[in-house]
């Protein structure tokens, strides 16, 4: 553990930006994610946070769990919001009337404020090129509200809106968006996909949409425990076996070019990661088969896109 | 000596937030608000004024990016109209309630369907209740005065309120009127630098925009409740300092030949101008009638508007919104209640016209005042009525 600790503090800020004592549900994958990503960020920043599971955790009034500024607006004008920081300081700063020098400006937004409500106002803000980062931290459905599916939700899965019955038996009948792809297509200097499960890879990927000038996104898979139906304690592994079984690679896309960063050596059968959550209890072989296919398929593309890259 | 210049008002308003040194404007174009903001990218790319302009994707995210220009410090502006107010609506709540001192014009719009880019103030009008002080203009002058006063009012430690000023689409920005533009240097001892007391500030984290549980909400609302209400003296302290400096002199409600006046006539607005025409031709053939302005619609000046009544026989209010289903014009409904509990209080006639553009002539203001007094005098049957509709 002393050897782990030693490791972990060359590598991370010992400092807490997102500190303990919020409210999520116990084995919450996204608070894992927004303590390692502001661990990287550190205290030069702003934070912009949409309505949903990430802002009503740590902001009841008189508590927060930010120990650096913080805004919550509404649900879908993160972005927007961002924006208007990121105009403000960079116009104040020249003027020589600013109170933060070189301030980064980070949004933070779920699956649903990000890739339904809030799309228009992140196209324009990445249309723009604002220098800010934007994480999306994607549990795949709306899990602030009580589990209702989005169009992050992914085929299979049953949500409070998208449910098992005598006529429908699959549950989502639609496939995930592909939200990093919308991203990509902006022509953003730098685009990733990442996961607390790989922490090393995801503090890295911080680090670059830090670094980088221009908009930089962030598509975070957070596991939820409470809205997939399976114990507390799998949040790293579910994150784990997404990326090994292609249901979420790890990629990132610098400057158009893309790298996967993990590549297994070969795909684990979608039925590991799908049988132990309870949205996917109920789906039948041939529908575990057509899900394995498509995630093959996709993550071939995906490969391909890499080789090119790097060709 | 001052030199009036023809300026198409849109423009004169831009040049007034370029006097005022604004520091982000965040714009989204609408008829009849376009000019405001295109003359104000104009003079952002030029160079005479130094500031951020986003060029953005809806008036959703207009808004939106001005509370968080704002929330850093920023000296933020806007612009908007009809549509484009009620896409901003529930973003004008968050800029009021998080006391973010934004300074938008609204280039009063009437709100679809039938689509309709005229003028009127049902945009206005379902904005009442969203906390921000909301103050009408008449005239080119007053938008440009009162563009410069609305930051000096937003940003005043002691008000921190968004401002929303008021000036009728096409009848008022899109006319060209002669404009006393103040001097650079008078403006700028007239308004200090925007000092924003708790700004998103790394070195000093606040966090704004909790949610606050049924325990706190109550409270959190009195307060802000308090702060628009106070916002008031304020506001009147700013026109004061201003009409000493500039040698204008605005209040929360005008009068124009109200000495004698046994009738009243209210209005908001671009109507007032040509009201006092329809004013003088009365006066002349011995009516005694007299015209008083509401510029000042939040807070609401109940002092001021009980005050100019007083003694008064009958008062009609003309609204150019419609209130659907309800009582009729917005304005009247309001001031029927400043009065509900007077004990000496005139007859309260509501009209309600000039929707969606539709041009009120002196005639029309005379046939409104005349069959007002015929109500008042009468009584009718019916909450209000609409004048000049076709059924």
């Amino acid at each position: 553990m002393s050897s782990v600790k030693k490791l972990a503090s060359k590598m991370l800020e010992e400092k807490e930006f997102f500190a303990p004592g919020h409210r999520a549900c116990g084995g919450c994958g996204e608070v894992i994610g927004l303590r390692l990503a502001f661990k990287e960020i550190g205290g030069n920043a702003i934070v912009v946070n949409a309505t949903g599971c990430s802002e009503i955790i740590a902001s009841q009034y008189p508590y927060t769990s930010w120990n650096i500024p913080w805004i919550h607006a509404l649900f879908e004008n993160t972005a927007a919001v961002a924006s208007g920081i990121e105009a403000g300081l960079k116009i104040m700063e020249k003027k020589g009337i600013s109170h933060s020098k070189g301030a980064k400006v980070v949004a933070v937004a779920g699956d649903g404020a990000t890739s339904d409500i809030g799309l228009q106002a992140l196209s324009g803000a990445l249309e723009r090129g604002h220098d800010f980062v934007y994480i999306c931290l994607d549990n795949e459905a709306y899990m602030n509200t009580g589990i209702q599916r989005s169009s992050a939700t992914p085929y299979g899965a049953t949500t409070t809106t998208s449910p098992v019955g005598g006529k429908q038996k699959i549950g989502q009948v639609t496939w995930k968006k592909d939200m990093p792809s919308i991203a990509v297509a902006h022509n953003i200097p730098y685009v990733a996909t990442a996961c607390p499960s790989y922490p090393v890879d995801l503090v890295a990927k911080i680090k670059k949409a830090i670094e980088v000038k221009g908009p930089a996104y962030i598509h975070m898979f957070t596991a939820c425990p409470t809205g997939w139906g399976c114990p507390s304690n799998m949040a790293v592994k579910l994150g784990r076996l997404a990326v090994q079984t292609g249901v979420f690679p790890l990629y990132e896309v610098e400057n158009g070019a893309y790298t996967v960063n993990v590549k297994p050596a070969k795909l684990k059968p979608v039925a590991e990661y799908l049988k132990i959550q309870k949205r996917f209890r109920h789906l039948g072989d041939e529908e575990i088969k057509y899900i394995e296919q498509r995630l093959a398929e996709e993550y071939q593309k995906l490969l391909e896109k890499s080789e090119a890259s790097a060709s | 000596m001052k030199q009036y210049v023809g300026m198409e008002v849109s423009v004169a308003l831009a040049e007034a937030v370029k006097l005022a040194n604004a520091d982000v404007i965040a714009a989204y174009p609408i008829t009849p608000q376009t000019h405001i903001i295109e003359h104000l990218a104009e003079l952002v790319a030029s160079g005479e004024l130094d500031a951020e302009y986003i060029p953005i994707e809806s008036e959703h995210s207009a808004m939106s990016a001005c509370l968080g220009s704002s929330a850093v410090g920023a000296r933020t502006f806007t612009a908007t109209a009809g549509q484009g107010l009620e896409l901003m609506h529930e973003v004008l709540f968050v800029a009021s309630a998080m006391r973010l001192p934004i300074v938008m014009a609204v280039a009063n719009r009437a709100v679809s369907s039938p689509l309709s880019v005229w003028g009127d103030h049902s945009d206005v009008m379902a904005c009442r209740d969203v906390g921000w002080i909301q103050i009408f203009a008449e005239n080119g002058q007053e938008v440009v005065d009162n563009a410069i006063c609305a930051f000096k009012m937003a940003e005043d430690n002691r008000v921190l309120l968004p401002v929303m000023l008021n000036l009728d689409g096409f009848h008022l920005s899109h006319m060209v009127e002669p404009v006393l533009m103040p001097e650079q240097k008078a403006v700028s001892d007239f308004l200090p630098l925007n000092n924003y007391p708790q700004p998103l500030n790394p070195d000093k984290p606040v966090a704004m925009g909790d949610f606050a549980p049924p325990v706190i909400f109550t409270e959190a609302k009195w307060a802000q409740e308090m702060s628009l209400r106070n916002s008031y003296s304020t506001i009147l302290e700013v026109w004061d300092q201003f009409g000493k400096q500039f040698g204008r002199h605005y209040r929360p409600v005008e009068h124009y030949r109200t000495e004698g006046a046994s009738t009243l006539l209210l209005t908001m607005g671009s109507f007032s101008e040509t009201a006092m025409t329809a004013i003088d031709s009365l006066r002349d053939e011995g009516c005694k009638v007299g015209l008083i302005r509401l510029r000042l619609w939040r807070p609401f000046p109940f002092s001021d508007i009980r005050e100019a009544v007083k003694g008064i026989s009958n008062l009609i209010v003309l609204d150019r919104a419609i209130s659907l289903g309800g009582p009729g014009g917005p304005a009247a409904s309001e001031i029927k209640a400043a009065f509900y509990g007077e004990e000496n209080k005139p007859k309260i006639v509501s009209f309600v016209a000039g929707l969606g553009g539709r041009d009120v002539t002196p005639k029309g203001f005379e046939e409104i005042i005349t069959r007002g007094i015929e109500i008042a005098e009468k009584g009718s049957s019916n909450e209000y009525e609409i004048y000049g509709v076709r059924e």
